[in-house]
C-alpha cells in the first residue's frame, strides 16, 4: 500500500514538474558561462535572474512566472546558433544576450531565418549589449532589439566630452580585433579627427579577442608611444587585465573606456591609482541615479554581491513587462509589435523610446570618471572604496543618430 | 624605442622561460617514453589551482613547494596506473590516453572550481616596484617569476649531466633495454621523470598563476604553443626546447611591439584581392607567428633547430 502510493506520487511529480515548468514564460539567456568572457556573463545571469524573481515574486507576467534559462556559448558564434536552437526546440521563445557583436550578428541573422521558416513559433532577441552600429543599420532584423546605445552613439558622446580637454594632445587606441573593436577604432579615428584635429593618433592597436592573459607587451609600446590617453572598447578579462598590466608598469595615461566598471575593472583601476582619470560611457552610474533606483540598486547588491552593471538589463525586463500586460499575450510577435516604439520612464530617469525604424532604443547616457567616493556617495565598486562620480549627461534626444535600416516586416 | 626594446626583451624572456619550465618535462618525457603527452598543459593548470587552493589556506609560500610536489605525485600515479597499462597497446593508444586525460582534467576543474577565473595572488611580500627604468616600473613579482624559471634550468641542467641519476635517465633515454640488462628499474624511472616533469609543469602554474589569470581555459591556451616549441627547438632536446622556448617567447612579445604591415613598406595601394592582407600589422599577427614559425621549421628543417632524429 505504501509502495503504491510512493510509485502514485513519483509518478504525479513526474507529470506535474514539467506542467508547472511549461507554464512559466522562459526566457534563454546566452552568453559566455566560461572562458575569457565567463566574469561578465555570469554577472549577466546574476542580475537576469534577480530580475526575473522580482517580475515573479509581484505576480508575474499575465499571472505566469518568468524563468531564465542559462545556455553557455563561449563568446562563440556557432556556439551561440546551437543554444539558439536548443532554446528553440525546449519551446523558449525569447532569447537575449548582449557579450559580443559577432555573436549578435550570428544571433540576429538565425531569429530572422527561424521565424521565416517556423510561422507562429517565432522567437524574438532582445539584446542588452552587444552596440556593434551595423545591427541596426544595415544588418538589422525585426526580430533584433537593442537596450544599449550602439557604439557610434557612445563615441559621439566621448569625443564630444573629450573636445572640451585640452590636455588630450596623444592618444592610443587599443581595441579587440573583432567587428567591435573595429568599429571603435574608426569612428574614434573619424570623430577625433573632426572635433579635434590638432589630437595626434599614437597608436592604433587591435588584439584577439578575450584571449590575452598578459598586457604586458602592449602596456610597454603603449608607454612607448608618449600617448596621454587611452581609448578602448575593451570588455570582459581584456579591460580588467589591461587595466591591471598598466597598474604594474606604472602607466600614466587618462582612460576613455565603454567598459571599465565590468568585472575586475574597478580593482584594476584602484591598483593604477588613476583617480578620476579613467571614465566610462554608460547608462546610469549608482551614486548619481534617481533614488528609487539607488533603492533597488541597494537591494541588489545586498542579494547578489555585485553592482548592477547593466541598468539596461532592467529597462529590458521591465519593457518586455509592459509589452507582454498590454499585448495579453507573450507571444513574440504581439510582443515584438509592442515593444516597436514604445516610450516609458528609465531606470536611470528621463524617457526612454525604442525607435521603430531601427529597434535601437533611446536613453540619456552618463560620462563618469573613478576615484575616491565624494561625502555622501553611497557605492562603491568591488570592494575597493572608490566608486563613479558623473562628469557629464547626455540626454537623450541628443545622442539620436540616423539609420540606414530597411526594416523588413512579417 | 630603447625603453620598447628593453621591456619587450624583459617581457619576451619571462614568458619564454615559463613555457621553457613546461617544455622541459614535456620534451623528456616525449624522449624517453615516446609519448607526445596532450595533457602536459592540464599539470600547469593544476598546479595553478592547487597553489591556489593551499594558498588560500596557509599561505602562497608553502604553496609554491606543496603544490608542485602534490601535481607531481598525481603525474606519477597517472604514469603508473594509466600510461603504463596503455604502453602495451602501443603509441596512439597512448597519444589518445593523454588526449583524453586532457579533457578530463579540465572538467574536474571546473567542477571543482568552476568556470570562472579564480582569485588566486601572489604573496603581499613581492607586492612592490622592483626597479623603475625610463619611467617604466617592472613588479616584483615578475622578477621572482624570472628568478624562480632560471633557479629551476640551472638545477635541471646541474642534475641531468652532473649526478648519477642524471647520468641513468641519459642512457635510458637512448639505451632503455641496455639501462635495464645493467640491473636499473626502468619503468620506475619512466615513473620518476613522468612525475617529475608534471611537477615542473605545476610549479610553472603556481608561480604563472597569479600574472596570468587562473581559470579553465588556460590550458586549452597554452597547449599548442607547448607542442611549437618542443617540435621547432627538436623533439627530445633539452637545449633546444631552451632556445626554442626562448625564441618563440621573444618573437611573440616583439612582435607585438611592432607596427609594420606590407601597406608601409610597398605603398598604400594593394594588389586587387589583397587588400586586408596589406593593412595587417605584424602586432596583429603576433598570436599565430609561433605556428608559423613551426610550419617553416618543419618544412625547412624537420628534425627541429636542435634535434636528432625524425618522428
Amino acid at each position: 500500500m505504501k509502495f503504491r502510493f510512493a510509485c502514485l506520487a513519483l509518478a504525479w511529480a513526474i507529470s506535474a514538474a514539467p506542467a508547472l515548468a511549461e507554464d512559466a514564460i522562459k526566457i534563454g539567456f546566452i552568453d559566455p558561462l566560461s572562458g575569457g568572457g565567463a566574469s561578465i556573463g555570469e554577472i549577466g545571469l546574476k542580475t537576469y535572474q534577480y530580475l526575473a524573481d522580482e517580475a515573479s515574486v509581484s505576480g508575474g507576467l499575465l499571472g505566469r512566472k518568468v524563468e531564465i534559462v542559462g545556455l553557455d556559448n563561449k563568446t562563440n558564434p556557432q556556439e551561440s546558433l546551437i543554444q539558439a536552437q536548443k532554446a528553440a526546440d525546449q519551446g523558449i521563445r525569447i532569447i537575449t544576450q548582449g557579450n559580443g557583436s559577432s555573436v549578435a550578428a550570428a544571433l540576429s541573422g538565425w531569429v530572422t531565418k527561424y521565424n521565416d521558416r517556423n510561422p507562429g513559433k517565432e522567437v524574438i532577441y532582445l539584446n542588452y549589449a552587444a552596440v556593434d552600429p551595423v545591427l541596426t543599420n544595415d544588418k538589422c532584423s525585426y526580430w533584433h532589439f537593442r537596450w544599449d546605445a550602439n557604439s557610434d552613439i557612445k563615441m559621439a558622446a566621448l569625443t564630444n566630452f573629450m573636445k572640451g580637454k585640452p590636455n588630450i594632445k596623444k592618444v592610443y587606441l587599443i581595441n579587440q580585433d573583432y567587428s567591435f573593436g573595429q568599429a571603435v577604432r574608426t569612428t574614434a579615428r573619424s570623430m577625433l579627427k573632426e572635433k579635434r584635429p590638432d589630437i595626434e593618433i599614437v597608436g592604433d592597436e587591435l588584439h584577439p579577442l578575450l584571449k590575452i592573459t598578459d598586457f604586458a607587451p602592449y602596456v610597454a609600446k603603449i608607454k612607448a608611444s608618449g600617448a596621454d590617453t587611452v581609448i578602448t572598447g575593451n570588455w570582459g578579462q581584456d579591460i580588467a587585465l589591461l587595466l591591471k598590466a598598466a597598474a604594474d608598469a606604472g602607466l600614466q595615461t587618462d582612460w576613455y573606456t565603454y567598459y571599465a566598471g565590468g568585472a575586475g575593472g574597478p580593482t584594476g583601476i584602484k591598483q593604477t591609482g588613476l583617480a578620476h582619470r579613467v571614465f566610462a560611457i554608460v547608462e546610469g552610474f549608482p551614486n548619481s541615479a534617481p533614488e528609487a533606483a539607488q533603492k533597488w540598486e541597494a537591494a541588489f547588491r545586498a542579494k547578489t554581491g555585485v553592482g548592477l552593471f547593466y541598468p539596461r538589463a532592467v529597462n529590458e525586463m521591465r519593457m518586455l513587462a509592459m509589452a507582454v500586460n498590454q499585448a495579453k499575450s507573450a507571444d513574440p510577435k504581439a510582443i515584438a509589435a509592442q515593444l516597436e516604439g514604445m516610450k516609458t520612464e528609465g531606470f536611470d530617469g528621463g524617457e526612454i523610446f525604442m525607435r521603430k525604424e531601427d529597434h535601437q532604443l533611446f536613453q540619456d547616457m552618463y560620462i563618469g570618471s573613478f576615484g575616491p567616493l565624494d561625502p555622501g556617495a553611497k557605492f562603491d565598486e568591488e570592494g575597493t572604496g572608490w566608486g563613479w562620480k558623473l562628469a557629464g549627461v547626455i540626454k537623450a534626444k541628443d545622442t539620436i543618430l540616423p539609420t540606414t535600416c530597411k526594416m523588413e516586416r512579417p | 624605442m630603447l625603453q620598447l626594446i628593453t621591456f619587450s626583451a624583459l617581457n619576451g624572456v619571462l614568458y619564454g622561460m615559463l613555457l621553457f619550465m613546461m617544455a622541459s618535462g614535456l620534451t623528456l618525457i616525449f624522449s624517453m617514453m615516446g609519448v607526445l603527452n596532450f595533457a602536459h598543459a592540464s599539470f600547469y593548470m593544476l598546479g595553478a589551482y592547487f597553489g591556489f587552493e593551499i594558498s588560500r589556506r596557509i599561505g602562497f609560500w608553502p604553496g609554491l613547494v606543496l603544490a608542485p610536489l602534490l601535481v607531481g605525485a598525481v603525474g606519477a600515479l597517472v604514469e603508473r596506473y594509466g600510461l603504463r597499462r596503455v604502453h602495451r597497446l602501443g603509441h596512439v593508444s597512448e597519444l589518445l590516453f593523454t588526449f583524453g586525460l586532457a579533457f578530463v582534467i579540465e572538467e574536474m576543474v571546473q567542477m571543482v572550481w568552476g568556470k570562472l577565473p579564480v582569485d588566486y595572488r601572489g604573496p603581499p611580500s613581492l607586492d612592490f616596484v622592483a626597479f623603475r627604468l625610463f619611467d617604466t616600473t617592472y613588479p616584483a613579482y615578475r622578477m621572482f617569476m624570472l628568478s624562480v624559471a632560471v633557479a629551476m634550468f640551472v638545477v635541471l641542467l646541474a642534475l641531468l649531466t652532473r649526478t648519477r641519476v642524471g647520468l641513468i635517465i641519459q642512457a635510458a633515454l637512448t639505451h632503455p633495454d641496455m639501462v635495464a640488462m645493467l640491473g636499473h628499474n626502468v619503468p620506475r624511472i619512466f615513473m620518476l621523470v613522468f612525475g617529475a616533469g608534471a611537477a615542473l609543469a605545476g610549479l610553472a602554474g603556481v608561480i604563472a598563476g597569479p600574472a596570468l589569470v587562473t581559470q579553465p581555459a588556460m590550458a586549452t591556451l597554452l597547449g599548442p604553443i607547448l607542442f611549437v616549441v618542443i617540435v621547432v627547438g627538436g623533439l627530445g632536446s633539452l637545449t633546444g626546447a631552451f632556445v626554442a622556448s626562448l625564441l618563440i617567447g621573444l618573437l611573440q612579445t616583439f612582435a607585438v611591439a611592432m607596427n609594420f604591415s606590407l601597406a608601409e613598406v610597398f605603398g598604400p595601394t594593394a594588389p586587387p584581392f589583397l587588400d586586408d592582407l596589406w593593412r595587417v600589422t605584424i602586432a596583429q599577427l603576433a598570436p599565430v607567428m609561433p605556428y608559423i614559425l613551426l610550419v617553416l621549421v618543419l618544412i625547412v628543417r624537420p628534425t627541429g633547430l636542435m634535434g636528432t632524429r625524425e618522428s
